[in-house]
């Protein structure tokens, strides 16, 4: 435990987040005390609140990622339940499915993770997208309710990817041998999630100050073509700096910045349009400003699982 | 009764919160020691349990939930949790439609509801799932009439509707592994019989204080 205060990259990685961290407040802060009176303050009542739940999800976050390998992993695995957590409650399941519901909560989900901690790439690459396939729909037919039998098998096996299988790419990151980085995964890690929600960040400054034409209205009114290239392009500049705490060159790490950014920007996209399609804003209200945990993920979702298979593909002989 | 709640009491509150993720919401009235009647639908085993530990604690030490005897008397384990740990009032369900003649449904009917007001006294307040059983969750059954004789009883309880949402699909009925989805719960406004209100009627009100307070809808 606390290993990883032995390495100064990741000392230096914590440091950066901090000072972002207290610009913003003090940024925050001026903007409150200098808004007129009477005005309408939800955009800056929210930023702040963002800026707020920032602090708490970055605590907790360092805070495992200090415990080491398993205190990530179990980090990621109480991520994955409470994002599928938010996401079958809204969505229309029926009364078959819920032995179903309850393997995928308590027996697919801890197992994926617990294929990670006992380091088993093979089972884990496979074990949802084919057992659970396999699964998921064959325990819906033996509760013999056939009423939208193709919906629910697909929205409960997409729910199980999504939540659990992408999401657990992240804490993957930890079982990559990547030659001369040994020991040093925990920083691979935290470069993904920083890019990643700086990217998510980012668009939404970047939005807020120049955002003027929308990409696709109709999905997610927030989303400007100015948020979006303005976050993409300042968030891969600020993974493209962060090289050093990587394995990678300056140049590889601009080009994987940047996949991150754009597949962030495709997980938020796809959940969006599924919230659309479901009837609701946010995901949850767990945390303050921001929905809920699905919402704060859905950038990661698809940049974790492509970023792993990139550098294992690359950078692992 | 006493005031004192049970230890195991408190442990299955925080274990059904934990499990159900609900979230309360006073839309109505506020959280209040004085007397009254929760009356919510009745979907899940979870329901009691998680309408109860809404409440505030001294006010969760005065509340007792009405339980159905013949279910809650059949093993040892129900008839602990029922007796020692909630503190339950047993009553004898559908004792009334097996009464052979009008004068003995009467004076069973009036035996139920004297069980229940002496369970009120002068302090407690109740906690009443007035569809006699749990149901799937697409509407609310009819009410049964305790609710309206109680209420004709003692008319200085407060009768608060409550509404819980989505506990049909963390624990059905017939399951007893429950799916940690999330739950809401929502207390609405009290109501009281109106001078010369039929019984139907009343219940029917009663019924749609409650269906008026669901928020998703059926899924």
């Amino acid at each position: 435990m606390l290993e990883a205060l032995r390495d100064p990259k990741l000392v230096w990685l914590f440091g950066g987040v901090v000072s972002l961290l207290v610009v913003s407040s003090i940024i925050g802060n001026v903007l409150r005390t200098r808004q007129k009176p009477g005005a309408n303050h939800t955009t800056i009542d929210n930023l702040n609140a963002r800026i707020r739940a920032w602090w708490k999800m970055c605590a907790i976050f360092a805070g495992s990622i200090l415990v080491g390998r398993v205190g990530s992993l179990i980090l990621f695995a109480v991520i994955s339940f409470l994002a599928m957590r938010e996401y079958m409650t809204l969505v229309p399941t029926r009364r078959g499915d819920h032995r179903t519901l309850f393997w995928s909560f308590f027996v697919i989900m801890p197992l994926q993770y617990y294929l990670i901690g006992i380091q088993w790439y093979g089972f884990f690459a496979i074990m949802i997208p084919v057992l659970a396939f396999v699964f998921v729909p064959t325990s819906i037919a033996i509760s013999g309710d056939t009423e939208h039998f193709l919906e629910r098998a697909a929205k409960i096996q997409f729910g199980i990817m999504v939540c659990a299988y992408c999401l657990s790419h992240a804490p993957a990151l930890l079982l990559l041998k990547i030659p001369g980085f040994e020991g040093h995964d925990a920083r691979l890690l935290l470069y993904l999630v920083i890019v990643d929600q700086m990217s998510d960040v980012l668009q939404y400054v970047w939005g807020k100050l120049i955002g003027r034409h929308k990409i696709a209205w109709r999905v997610s009114p927030n989303k400007t073509w100015e948020g979006f290239l303005g976050g993409v392009l300042s968030a891969t500049a600020l993974g493209t700096a962060l090289w050093w705490a990587t394995p990678f060159t300056p140049l590889e790490s601009a080009g994987l910045s940047f996949t991150i950014c754009i597949l962030g920007f495709c997980g938020g996209l796809v959940m969006s349009a599924i919230k659309r399609d479901i009837g609701i804003k946010d995901f949850g209200v767990v945390i303050e400003g921001h929905g809920g945990i699905l919402d704060r993920m859905d950038s990661l979702c698809f940049a974790a699982p492509i970023f792993f298979h990139l550098v294992r593909y690359y950078f692992v002989p | 009764m006493s005031d004192h709640i049970h230890p195991v009491a408190n442990l299955l509150a925080a274990i059904a919160r934990g499990i159900s993720g609900v979230q309360v919401q006073w839309a109505g009235c506020e959280p209040d020691e004085r007397q009254r009647v929760y009356f919510a639908n009745h979907t899940s085993h979870l329901d009691f349990v998680v309408l109860w530990s809404a409440l505030p604690s001294e006010i969760r030490a005065v509340t007792r939930p009405i339980a159905a005897k013949d279910y809650w008397e059949e093993t040892p384990l129900r008839r602990y949790l029922a007796e020692k740990v909630f503190h339950a009032v047993p009553l004898e369900r559908g004792s009334l439609g097996k009464a052979k003649n009008p004068e003995e449904a009467h004076f069973v009917g009036r035996h139920l509801i004297d069980d229940m007001a002496s369970a009120l006294g002068d302090r407690n307040s109740l906690i009443l799932f007035p569809e006699g059983t749990r149901g799937t969750g697409e509407k609310i059954a009819p009410f049964r009439s305790g609710l309206y004789h109680l209420a004709l009883r003692r008319p200085d309880v407060q009768l608060v509707p409550a509404y819980l949402e989505n506990l049909n699909r963390i624990l059905p009925k017939g399951e007893f592994l429950p799916v940690p989805m999330l739950s809401l719960l929502t207390f609405g406004k009290p109501i009281q019989v109106a001078p010369e209100e039929e019984k139907d009627a009343f219940l029917e009100r009663a019924r749609e204080a409650v269906s008026n307070l669901r928020r998703i809808g059926p899924a």
